[in-house]
């Protein structure tokens, strides 16, 4: 993929850091000279809610929303939620979710339940799946909360056309300077997977 | 692209744009999709601009109105249900006009991600005859306020500055500007500033002669000002054969996606509208076509004028448009998008309270009870769902104190029997911004309703901003706090207690004791919100597999950190648990401790 026109989607439970993520990517876009837009969701659907955030990227960007069959690649942070918004993804698109699995209120009072086929649902889809525990190398590399950074290290394989300084340069702004050594291990984990 | 540009969203634009304008004061009352432009003022030097948060919206204007008569340029920002609040002040200050200017910005929320209701602001400007700017990005949200504050003065009026969600909350490129300010002297002026029959008969004169003025500006007559109105006429190659479309704020941004080949109308100013250029417009297109969300605005003026245009006829006013549904309604296109290979049942994921919320004591008592309970704006709405189901209502601000007397009222008339088994439940900001009048109704009429406040010293629900109860201003300086006991007593509320919900053998009591008495009580709920940095619960709980008998009585509470695996044992999610110890009561058999 290159950064000339390409729609992200990130998706998870609120409270996942969704935000950081979305706000990372805006800073790599800009510093790669292109037009970024950036969609978020506040309020309400915060509280541990299903969350979308759309980053855009590209020459010149109008709306800075995701619509159905827009996305050309879906960020997840937690499987159900990938299997949620896939209707965001163009056909053929890519999703990179983690395997991490965050049961709804309806299942915690056993009112519905979790699907155990979410990852066969998504890998017989026509979209390229990537699927791994995000949660665990994120601890592994000091800090649950870091499968924002594992997710978007994955990412920046595919959008082969921004060289490497200017991800780790953008990170250095976006993430707390007491934070970065966890964040640089986390962004290189997903990277070289 | 510029390399000093900034990633900004749509909030903080409108901030800096006031900022930019010389904005000397702004108050606000907190209001998904508005907050965070007022939090974002309060990171400007208080030596520069005074900002406050006010006890409600009409608060808000009042105080915006009598720092532009003083003559500094003034600002309130509210969300669109906070306009029908200080729609009173709104209606009158459009007849006295400003001295330096003055703006109303509201943010509307299509699709309702934080509402009970999806009204269209512009239908409020229309009625008060006040403009309507409209920003499609963060760099016109800059450019629009800066306007907004040229508008106001050149034009001697309120002007709104309205903002959707999608306006709101994306971030987009921007140039900052400089700050330049200009204070005007304060010149007593009745007949402009003391709205009573006889000067009001003749300011009414004004806004008629003034809305007429801009309206012609807008459409391009000239005038001796330093701006003009961003009303942007893009024609596409060979026009008269093609679509035109007009469109503003962010129906713009969706439509240039969807139509290609189009000629543009794009409004900055949406009311009043510009007829001439709306007139040539349709005149030197193919078909005319309006792209606007919510209700019919545009549209309606364009039939108005006698000329033919395609608007709502392929849509509903219900929710957000988006690039799909434009596409499906003008050209029959389906989305092509990617679909899972295989059934999943996918459960649905609303949101919940937090691990740690008080309000999760208050529901799980109240449902237990079975009392009858009206709602209130805040978190705790959330306390109708599963699996409380503990609130029967939710209207509105301070609706539940009101409404609870109502219900009381009508069950006493009708020979009810369980007529005192109605409560309020109402949060200690949203109770400050109306449910304080509506108290003094219960007190003042024989009423008997009791009423919990539930105070968790914040306002939580638009993410943590101060509230006069909590004795701390928007910039956390200390100052006094509204104390709710003396208040409710000095209305003439005797019966109240505070208590703290995660007793809830006590407030369990509390309520019991409150509606068997046949007077008017309050109870006040005190713990604080679970997001607050100084609570510490200290670390999360545990249960002990070999005492717990999996039966379930915790689960009952709906705290996200505690889940039930499929062999029925139960555990405790750590990296959600706070520790805050409400579940340890309940069970039967001492299984969950720390």
């Amino acid at each position: 993929m290159k950064s000339d026109n390409i729609n992200i989607l990130i998706v998870g439970v609120g409270g996942q850091g969704t935000l950081l993520a979305s706000k990372f990517l805006g800073a790599v876009a800009k510093m790669a000279g292109r037009d970024v837009k950036v969609s978020e969701v506040h309020g309400m659907s915060q509280r541990g809610g299903s969350v979308i955030t759309c980053v855009k990227i590209g020459k010149k960007v109008y709306s800075p929303v995701i619509d159905m069959g827009e996305a050309d690649v879906m960020l997840s942070f937690e499987q159900l939620e990938a299997a949620r918004w896939i209707g965001y993804l163009k056909k053929g698109g890519k999703v990179i979710t983690s395997t991490q699995k965050i049961e709804p209120m309806s299942v915690v009072l056993r009112q519905a339940v979790y699907p155990d086929n979410v990852i066969e649902g998504l890998k017989k889809s026509g979209a390229e799946i990537t699927a791994f525990d995000a949660f665990s190398v994120a601890e592994e590399c000091g800090s649950g909360k870091a499968v924002n950074i594992v997710l978007c290290g994955v990412l920046s394989k595919l959008i082969y056309d921004i060289p490497e300084e200017i991800w780790l340069e953008a990170l250095k702004n976006t993430v707390p300077a007491k934070l970065y050594d966890i964040n640089l291990k986390a962004f290189m984990a997903g990277r070289s997977r | 692209m510029k390399s000093d540009m900034e990633l900004m969203l749509g909030n903080e634009a409108v901030a800096r744009g006031a900022y930019e304008a010389g904005v000397v004061t702004v108050s606000s009352y907190p209001g998904t999709p508005s907050t965070e432009i007022t939090e974002f003022i309060s990171k400007y030097d208080a030596g520069e601009v005074y900002c406050e948060w006010a006890p409600n919206e009409k608060v808000a204007a009042e105080v915006a109105i009598g720092s532009s008569f003083a003559g500094a340029r003034s600002m309130c920002c509210m969300k669109h249900v906070g306009l029908n609040v200080a729609a009173d002040p709104l209606y009158t200050v459009s007849y006295t006009g400003v001295n330096a200017g003055l703006v109303f910005v509201v943010a509307d929320d299509p699709g309702m991600f934080s509402s009970q209701n999806e009204q269209d602001t512009r239908f409020h400007a229309l009625s008060a005859h006040v403009p309507v700017l409209e920003p499609s990005d963060s760099e016109e949200c800059i450019k629009f306020t800066k306007l907004a504050f040229d508008i106001s003065e050149a034009f001697d009026t309120p002007v709104i500055l309205r903002l959707t969600t999608r306006v709101a909350h994306q971030r987009s490129l921007v140039e900052k500007g400089e700050r330049s300010q200009n204070v005007k002297p304060y010149k007593k002026d009745i007949w402009k500033y003391c709205m009573m029959p006889a000067m009001a008969k003749k300011r009414h004169i004004a806004v008629d002669a003034r809305q007429k003025r801009l309206a012609a500006f807008s459409a391009g007559a000239k005038e001796d000002l330093p701006f003009t109105i961003p009303n942007v006429v893009d024609y596409a190659k060979d026009s008269k054969k093609k679509i035109g479309v007009i469109t503003y704020g962010i129906c713009y941004q969706y439509s240039r996606e969807v139509f290609k080949d189009a000629s543009f109308l794009k409004l900055g100013l949406t009311y009043p509208l510009p007829d001439d250029l709306i007139r040539e417009f349709a005149a030197n297109v193919d078909k005319l076509i309006v792209v606007e969300e919510l209700e019919p605005f545009i549209e309606n003026h364009i039939k108005t004028m006698g000329i033919e245009v395609t608007g709502k006829q392929l849509f509903t006013n219900q929710g957000e448009l988006g690039t799909v549904a434009i596409r499906k309604a003008f050209f029959g296109e389906e989305p092509k998008c990617e679909a899972l290979g295989e059934d999943v049942a996918i459960p649905p994921r609303p949101p919940v309270f937090c691990a740690g919320c008080p309000h999760r004591a208050v529901f799980y008592v109240l449902s237990k009870m079975g009392l009858r309970v009206c709602g209130d704006i805040g978190c705790y709405s959330m306390g109708a769902q599963a699996p409380y189901q503990g609130i029967d209502s939710v209207i509105c601000m301070g609706a539940s104190v009101s409404m609870a007397h109502g219900m009381t009222k009508a069950m006493a008339q009708c020979g009810e029997i369980d007529k005192q088994k109605t409560v309020a439940v109402i949060g200690d900001s949203t109770f400050i911004h109306s449910g304080i009048t509506s108290l003094i109704d219960v007190a003042y009429n024989k009423g008997i309703s009791t009423t919990i406040i539930l105070d968790n010293s914040i306002t939580g629900m638009t993410g943590h901003q101060q509230n006069p109860a909590m004795g701390f201003t928007i910039r956390n300086e200390q100052t006094v706090a509204t104390d709710l006991v003396k208040l409710a007593n000095a209305i003439g509320i005797t019966d109240v207690q505070v208590v703290d919900p995660f007793d809830m053998k006590a407030f369990r009591e509390a309520v019991k004791g409150a509606t068997e008495r046949d007077n008017p009580s309050v109870i006040i709920a005190q713990r604080p919100c679970a997001l607050l940095k100084y609570v510490k619960y200290g670390g999360p709980a545990h249960i002990d597999a070999g005492k717990c008998v999996k039966c379930g009585s915790c689960m009952r509470l709906g705290c996200p950190a505690i889940n039930k695996k499929e062999d029925g044992s139960i555990v405790i999610d750590a990296s959600q648990c706070v520790g805050c110890g409400l579940c340890f009561g309940l069970c039967p058999r001492s299984a969950i401790s720390k």
